[in-house]
C-alpha cells in the first residue's frame, strides 16, 4: 500500500554558517492512509517544521518527502498549491477563518478554488459541517460562534472535498479542555469516517492518546514511538 | 486507605455479611482492588476486637444471610474521622516512576533522558489503552470515575516527565560567575 505521507531522512535547516539552526536532523516516517499519528516533543523540537514540510509549505534541506505517492521535490509551485487545495488540509491553533465569510462560505471556499460550482459545493460543505456536529445557523459569521465551534468549522474546511491528509498543529491550543476533547474526538473519527490520514502536533498527552501511534521528537530527531494500534481495535 | 476504612464506609449504609462486603468493596473500587472473603472476615474480626463493629444478630446464621455486621458508635466516629482526614505529604510519596527518574539522573543527563523517553512512551501507550476503554460506555458511575482517575494520573505522570526533560535543557539558575 502506498503511504499517505512519507519522510525519508529529511533534514531541515534555517539560516547558514554560525547562525544555522537544524530543525530536523534526519527524520524518516511513514503514515498509512487512514492512520492517525500524533507528534509530541518539547518546544523547538521540530514538530511544526515537520508539519509545514508535510504540507509543502516549506522545502527540505535534504531528504525526500512524498504525499499520496507524489514526490514533493518534483512539484513546482503550482503543483504544490494544487496538492494543498485537493489533497491536504490544515488546521492551526489560530483559527484562520475568514471573518467576512459565513461559516458555510468558509467551508465552500476550498471547493470553489478548485473550480467546483456553488450548487454542488454548498451541499458538500453542509455535509462536512454536519459531520463536525454543526447543522444550524450556518449562515452566521465566525465571530458568532464559540471558539470550539470555530475550530470545528476550520476542520470542516480542512477536510471538505475528501482531502486525504489532515495536518493539525495544536488545534486545541486556544480551547478549554472540554471543547478540546470534542474537537479531538471529531478529528479522531475522520480516519474511520472518510479514510483521512491525520498528523496531529500536540504537547498534550490527553489529546495525543486518541492517536493510533504517537511519535516523540527531540532536537529534530524521532527518539521513540508507541506501537501502532490496528484500525480494528480502535 | 486500607480495607478497614473501606469496610467501615460500606457498613455505614447498614448491616452486611462478609460476602456482601467483598462484592460491594470490589464494585465501589471499580475492580482495581480485588479482595478474598478471608481478608474481609479477618478485617471484620479486628474491627470487632477494637469495638468498631458488632455482630448484628449474634445468634443469626440460619436465615441464609450469614453473619451480619454493623457499625458501633465508636465505628461511626472512626469513620467520620477518616472522611475528614486529608492526605498528607509527610513523608513524601515514594512513587516508583519518580524514584526511577531520580536514580537515573545520578548516571548523567543522557541516561536520564533515555529513561524518561522509555517511560513516556510506555505511559502514552497505557493512556491510549485507557482512552480506547473509555469509548465504551461505563457500567456505572464508579467505573467511570476509576477510568477518569487512571487517565488523569497517567496525564500527570507524563506532564511531570515533560518538566523533568525541560530541566535538563534549562540553563542552571542562581550560579555566580
Amino acid at each position: 500500500m502506498t503511504a499517505m505521507l512519507e519522510f525519508d531522512d529529511v533534514v531541515k535547516s534555517f539560516g547558514s554558517g554560525a547562525t544555522e539552526v537544524r530543525a530536523l536532523r534526519g527524520v524518516t516516517l511513514s503514515v498509512a492512509p487512514g492512520e492517525f499519528v500524533a507528534v509530541m516533543g518539547p518546544s523547538g523540537c521540530g514538530k511544526s517544521t515537520l508539519l509545514h514540510l508535510a504540507g509543502a509549505l516549506e522545502t527540505p534541506s535534504a531528504g525526500a518527502i512524498s504525499v499520496g505517492g507524489k514526490a514533493l521535490a518534483r512539484l513546482d509551485a503550482a503543483g504544490r498549491s494544487e496538492l494543498r487545495r485537493r489533497d491536504v488540509g490544515f488546521v492551526f491553533q489560530r483559527l484562520n477563518l475568514i471573518p467576512a465569510l459565513t461559516a458555510i462560505e468558509n467551508v465552500m471556499l476550498p471547493l470553489e478554488l478548485t473550480g467546483e460550482p456553488g450548487r454542488t459545493a454548498r451541499p458538500r460543505a453542509i455535509e462536512a459541517l454536519e459531520a463536525m456536529g454543526l447543522n444550524e445557523q450556518l449562515d452566521r459569521y465566525p465571530d458568532d460562534f464559540s471558539g470550539g465551534q470555530q475550530q470545528r468549522i476550520a476542520i470542516a474546511r480542512a477536510v471538505v472535498g475528501e482531502r486525504r491528509l489532515l495536518l493539525a498543529d495544536e488545534p486545541t491550543g486556544s480551547l478549554d479542555t472540554a471543547s478540546g476533547d470534542e474537537v479531538i474526538e471529531l478529528i479522531a473519527a475522520l480516519p474511520e469516517r472518510h479514510g483521512t490520514a491525520v498528523v496531529l502536533v500536540t504537547h498534550e498527552p490527553r489529546f495525543a492518546s486518541w492517536a493510533d501511534r504517537v511519535i516523540f521528537l527531540r532536537d529534530g530527531r524521532i527518539v521513540d514511538e508507541t506501537p501502532a494500534i490496528a484500525a480494528a481495535s480502535r | 486507605m486500607s480495607v478497614r476504612e473501606g469496610l467501615l464506609a460500606l457498613l455505614a449504609d447498614g448491616p452486611r455479611n462478609g460476602h456482601q462486603l467483598k462484592v460491594e468493596f470490589e464494585a465501589v473500587t471499580g475492580g482495581v482492588w480485588p479482595l478474598n472473603v478471608g481478608q474481609v472476615y479477618t478485617t471484620l474480626d479486628r474491627l470487632a476486637r477494637d469495638g468498631l463493629v458488632t455482630r448484628a444478630r449474634p445468634d443469626g446464621d440460619d436465615d441464609g444471610t450469614g453473619k451480619l455486621y454493623q457499625l458501633t458508635a465508636a465505628g461511626r466516629e472512626e469513620l467520620a474521622g477518616w472522611w475528614q482526614l486529608v492526605p498528607a505529604e509527610d513523608p513524601p510519596p515514594r512513587d516508583e516512576l519518580m524514584l526511577k527518574v531520580l536514580f537515573a539522573t545520578t548516571l548523567g543527563p543522557t541516561h536520564a533522558l533515555n529513561v524518561i523517553t522509555e517511560q513516556r512512551t510506555a505511559l502514552l501507550a497505557l493512556l491510549q489503552g485507557h482512552r480506547r476503554a473509555s469509548r465504551a460506555p461505563a457500567d456505572d458511575v464508579t467505573s467511570a470515575m476509576v477510568r477518569d482517575a487512571l487517565v488523569v494520573r497517567a496525564e500527570a505522570d507524563l506532564r511531570w516527565l515533560d518538566l523533568c526533560e525541560a530541566r535538563f535543557h534549562a540553563p542552571p539558575k542562581g550560579r555566580s560567575r
